[in-house]
């Protein structure tokens, strides 16, 4: 690890003044330090949001709930109003790494979670992510654990968060401040495709610093679930994850969201399955149907060309089990 | 007190200290003044380092020295010998030239004041490389030179030709994976030489060997030399021998005279610290119209380093486990630019294991006949290999018990048959099996005046158990409980004890333990008849020892009373207790493996539901820690069924998965059901305790028992481990 600065700003303004190019924000460190230790961040000062405040969770009157940067993982996941509202937020997160990792780990520093390709996570290693130009080691490498939606030839990788998911499906609107001021950011813009530049994950001005993030207001009636697939039972990452939200009107779909992880390069709404949902009838037949649509456009490699089915899979099931609760009665 | 005896269940003697954070392993002694050893390691896998940039480096805060080839002491090689202990499995010191044969070797060697900072300046130092395609996998390396002759080969019969002859026959071949020890605590050194002696505290599975290595590598006699390693943990087989990192940690100690701690990065525990090979194994078996076996090959090729030749032998086991006249069995390796492999849990069976016992499934079924039954009917009554009979063997006993725990009978043995909601259930199961061995040991046993009886010897308790059963021998022999007994291990200053490998620690140590201890009370009594003594003019053979107290003819003491009574500190017996005779019997420990899948087809999700194993291990010495080891040992072959797999990039061979995340190995929630039958039959011919060991039986067999499962699930034959999502789909 590479000597740093430690600046321990007291206001959001004071921690917007602190950051430059070389800085980066410090939530829980559960991403950070690890790259830090790795060579692969190498920061020189590191803006620590710890005393910023920002960890209250607040319904909004409009229906909206709003959440502060600092609210932990284990927090938001157990809120009596994300359990009420928003069940799906609530077990995406607990499928996500560890118990205590989760205490320490942050509303703000999960959105800006960085990939898990391993080939990032070496400084020796090609890769444009981190050093844009060198090349994709991924690409012709082991990429059982990569994109398959999303993806461009400079990058493959895919994001890692189960949380984001979650409100990719749900809706949302981050807030960020910075030197100008404030934005809102609607969720499906903030993270970016690689594209011809993979480096640049997520619409954040060098000066900004995330403050919120808030939901959308819940859909009437809906029933939803997370469901998420990989090789062990816990602590891993998603191979394949979906989170699916639905409404019904007797046996028929009136709003569907549908958004995947590990499977794309981003947190991704599933926009055409959705629609296609919209209006018809909830059969497992259907679901199948829907859930094809939304690999249509994937682009697998060598090692990860079953994510496609394994996706396909979660959608599947994801939405049975939702609307299986509907039957039941258990609305959200 | 019986519930500390031999048999008994206590717990753990160390438990406690453990569990508060107060037993210190390698890297928590602290000596005044020590500096902080990092590795700069090397990026490419083939090739030599041209040049290296230290000035930067040099240059950084707390920076002290910087090794590499071009500035390294010169050393010796130890010509490692097991028998003279001073083995190590990589032959080749780190820094002794520049060419580089693996990635994450030691290329150099940053010392500084601080950990932090060595780091720090580690990743400053700039290495420039000529570098050359290396040989990334098993394949690559067969293509580029072919394989070398390994050993523990064996043949009898003509297998070929016996085979040509078969009813019925499979050809089939196998493939595992580099698999990677991870135990949790890393690798550490801390080395220093007091007075021109070599003193080096290590996380050490062979304190002994590590002492006879290091005295070779660095010219000195022995008794110059001390390694200490009181707690580990884990090894897995990975800290049987020594590692580069701690010739490296001692050479630096020693040039720079100030004590020297070198951790090693998870990251270079998959590269520099040993791995279990990758193999592949061809299997051709053959029956008769009636479902003998009557041909029975198992040729395999494991890959070794370019260093060392590291021999996987996956066949140890089939040459003995079944019936069969026609039997052949080769290993052979091949050269790829990995580090040196090691002996990982069960070496050789392990692998091997998975192969024999998922072929054998193969032919029963291919025969038309019960998988149980076919083995059952076909176990070896005795070591067909060597000619000998067992000394002990219980293994259709195992297989009954096991079944009927199980349900096996309540099978429906069609393919995918057995459905319970959205999820198939597979049943499965295999044979299991370890050798026995018991090796030369000494040992330390003292009576003392305090009440208190002692013991030392030069073994290490890895996390299995030794400090305990130790305790539980003298409690045994002594009568005198826990609370008044103190054990001392892994510290070369104690007499030789074994390596704590091969499930052969119990069987060597504790004999030694209890002769020092016969040794010891028959000096109490020798003392105590003497003039002076408190039983002065007793004819020794008539003086009893029980329970802690001497006594003759209604006179009783306690032995500490007759001590004080004498002013004698304590009476001491040493003995030195040989290895096993292996004329006369075949030592091996057995067990069957019961084995249920859940696979969802519709979420391509597999699980282990549901595990019986009933184990063969002659006499348990600690029915707690013995129950233990085979609960964790079939969770670990959980992980190598479906879970363990160190990935090497197949351009590069770099490692990629490289950590805990990446790296799988099952989690509490991938841990079923374990059923664990201990069938606790004396093997008296082996020892005068009769236990055999058993801390590697259960995880062999265990990844073909779930391959079985899994096939009668899904109706697809798994070849290749780890059992992956994507080899089945698409199945049922």
């Amino acid at each position: 690890m590479q000597s740093f600065e430690l600046i321990r700003p007291e206001s959001v303004k004071d921690a917007i003044g602190a950051q430059s190019e070389r800085s980066a924000f410090i939530g829980g460190g559960t991403t950070l330090v690890d790259l830090m230790k790795l060579g692969v961040m190498q920061p020189d000062h590191v803006v620590d949001t710890n005393r910023l405040g920002l960890d209250e969770i607040e319904a909004l009157d409009d229906g909206r709930l709003k959440i502060g940067a600092r609210v932990s993982n284990s927090r938001l996941a157990i809120d009596a109003r994300v359990e009420r509202d928003y069940p799906v937020l609530s077990q995406a997160l607990l499928s996500g790494a560890s118990t205590g990792l989760r205490n320490m780990a942050t509303t703000a520093g999960n959105v800006m979670q960085r990939t898990r390709c391993p080939y990032f996570r070496d400084p020796a290693k090609p890769c444009n992510k981190r050093e844009p130009g060198t090349g994709c080691s991924a690409m012709d490498g082991i990429n059982r654990n990569h994109a398959v939606l999303g993806t461009s030839e400079h990058c493959i990788a895919t994001h890692p968060s189960d949380m984001c998911v979650a409100m990719a499906a749900i809706g949302a609107t981050v807030v960020v401040e910075g030197r100008k001021g404030t934005r809102e950011i609607p969720f499906e813009d903030f993270h970016l495709l690689p594209g011809d530049h993979p480096e640049r994950e997520h619409d954040l001005r060098s000066d900004e610093l995330i403050t919120h993030v808030v939901l959308d207001a819940p859909l009437e009636g809906a029933v939803s679930t997370y469901l998420k697939l990989r090789d062990r039972a816990s602590y891993e990452f998603a191979l394949a994850s979906c989170a699916a939200i639905v409404t019904l009107e007797g046996t028929k779909v009136t709003a569907a969201r549908i958004a995947l992880g590990g499977v794309a390069t981003k947190p991704w709404r599933a926009v055409d399955a959705e629609a296609a949902l919209v209006g018809e009838e909830a059969t497992a037949k259907m679901f199948e149907q829907v859930a094809l649509l939304a690999f249509q456009r994937a682009m697998p490699l060598e090692h990860n060309a079953f994510k496609v089915e394994l996706g396909q899979q979660a959608i599947a099931r994801a939405l049975r089990d939702a609307v299986q609760q509907a039957s039941q009665g258990e609305h959200q | 007190m019986s519930d500390q005896t031999l048999g008994a269940g206590p717990k753990r003697i160390d438990g406690r200290l453990k569990v508060t954070g107060k037993a210190p392993y390698a890297a928590d002694h602290a000596l005044d003044n020590t500096a902080y050893g990092y590795g700069v390691f090397s990026t490419i896998s083939r090739g030599r380092i041209v040049s290296l940039e230290l000035d930067a480096a040099r240059a950084m805060p707390g920076v002290i020295e910087i090794f590499h080839h071009g500035n390294f002491p010169a050393l010796h090689h130890t010509p490692s010998s097991m028998a003279k202990g001073n083995k190590v499995e990589e032959t080749r010191l780190p820094f002794e030239d520049e060419q580089v044969y693996y990635d994450g070797q030691f290329v150099a060697l940053v010392v500084a004041e601080r950990f932090d900072q060595a780091r720090a300046a580690a990743r400053a130092v700039k290495v420039r490389y000529e570098e050359e395609i290396p040989r990334a996998n098993l394949e690559q390396g067969v293509k580029a030179h072919g394989t070398k002759k390994g050993k523990g080969n064996h043949s009898r019969g003509d297998a070929d030709g016996a085979f040509e002859r078969g009813a019925h026959q499979i050809d089939v071949t196998y493939t595992t994976p580099v698999e990677t020890h991870n135990p949790m605590e890393m690798h550490s050194t801390l080395a220093h030489w007091p007075d021109g002696r070599l003193q080096v505290f290590e996380s050490s599975q062979g304190v002994v060997q590590q002492k006879g290595a290091m005295a070779k590598i660095f010219n000195l006699a022995p008794h110059k030399v001390e390694v200490i390693s009181t707690f580990i943990g884990s090894g897995f087989g990975s800290k049987l021998w020594m590692w580069p990192h701690a010739v490296a940690a001692a050479a630096a100690s020693r040039e720079i005279k100030r004590p020297v701690e070198l951790v090693v990065p998870r990251q270079q525990m998959f590269t520099t610290t040993g791995h279990r090979p990758e193999t592949k194994q061809t299997l051709k078996l053959a029956t008769d119209d009636q479902g003998r076996l009557i041909a029975l090959s198992h040729h395999s090729v494991s890959t070794t380093s370019y260093t060392d030749q590291y021999v996987e032998t996956c066949g140890s086991v089939t040459k003995s486990l079944y019936s069969c006249d026609n039997v052949s069995i080769t290993h052979r390796t091949t050269e790829v630019n990995r580090g040196t492999p090691t002996s990982m849990r069960a070496p050789g069976a392990a692998p091997g294991l998975f192969a024999l016992e998922s072929a054998i499934d193969e032919m029963a079924l291919e025969a038309g006949i019960d998988p149980l039954t076919f083995r059952l009917d076909q176990f070896a009554e005795r070591d067909e290999s060597q000619d000998l009979p067992f000394s002990s063997n219980h293994i259709k006993e195992t297989a009954e018990r096991a079944a009927e725990q199980f349900g096996w009978h309540q099978r429906n043995p069609t393919v995918g048959s057995m459905r319970d909601g959205r999820e198939i259930v597979g049943y499965g199961m295999a044979a299991c099996n370890w050798e026995a061995i018991k090796r030369p040991c000494d040992a330390h046993v003292a009576l003392r005046a305090d009440g208190t009886v002692y013991a030392s010897c030069a073994t290490q308790d890895i996390g299995t158990g030794t400090y305990t059963i130790v305790a539980q021998t003298l409690v045994e022999l002594t009568g005198v409980p826990f609370e008044r007994i103190e054990v001392e291990l892994g510290d070369t200053s104690y007499p030789k004890g074994p390596i704590s490998g091969g499930s052969w620690t119990t069987a060597t140590t504790l004999p030694a333990i209890a002769e020092a201890t016969r040794h010891a009370i028959d000096e109490l009594k020798t003392r105590a008849v003497r003039s002076g003594g408190p039983f002065e003019g007793v004819d020794v053979e008539a003086l009893t020892f029980d329970n802690g107290v001497l006594s003759f003819d209604g006179k009783r003491m306690p032995f500490a009373e007759a001590l004080s009574t004498m002013k004698l500190a304590n009476a001491e017996g040493e003995a030195h207790t040989e290895g096993a005779d292996t004329s006369k019997y075949s030592y091996r420990s057995f067990g069957t493996h019961f084995v249920e899948v859940r696979w969802d087809p519709l979420l391509a999700n597999l699980r282990v539901a549901r595990v019986v194993s009933a184990i063969d291990v002659g006499r348990v010495m600690n029915e707690k820690t013995a129950r233990n080891q085979v609960e964790g040992a079939v969770v670990m072959g959980i992980g190598m069924a479906m879970f363990e797999r160190t990935e090497y990039d197949p351009r590069t061979a770099r490692v990629v998965n490289n950590n805990y995340a990446e790296y799988l190995v099952p989690v509490h929630a991938d841990q079923p059901e374990v059923d664990v039958i201990l069938l606790d039959y004396p093997d008296t011919a082996f020892n005068e305790f009769g236990a055999r060991g058993i801390g590697e039986i259960g995880i062999t067999g265990l990844a073909a028992a779930v391959a079985n499962a899994v096939y009668h699930a899904t109706g697809v034959r798994v070849r290749e481990l780890p059992i992956t999502k994507e080899a089945l789909m698409g199945a049922v």
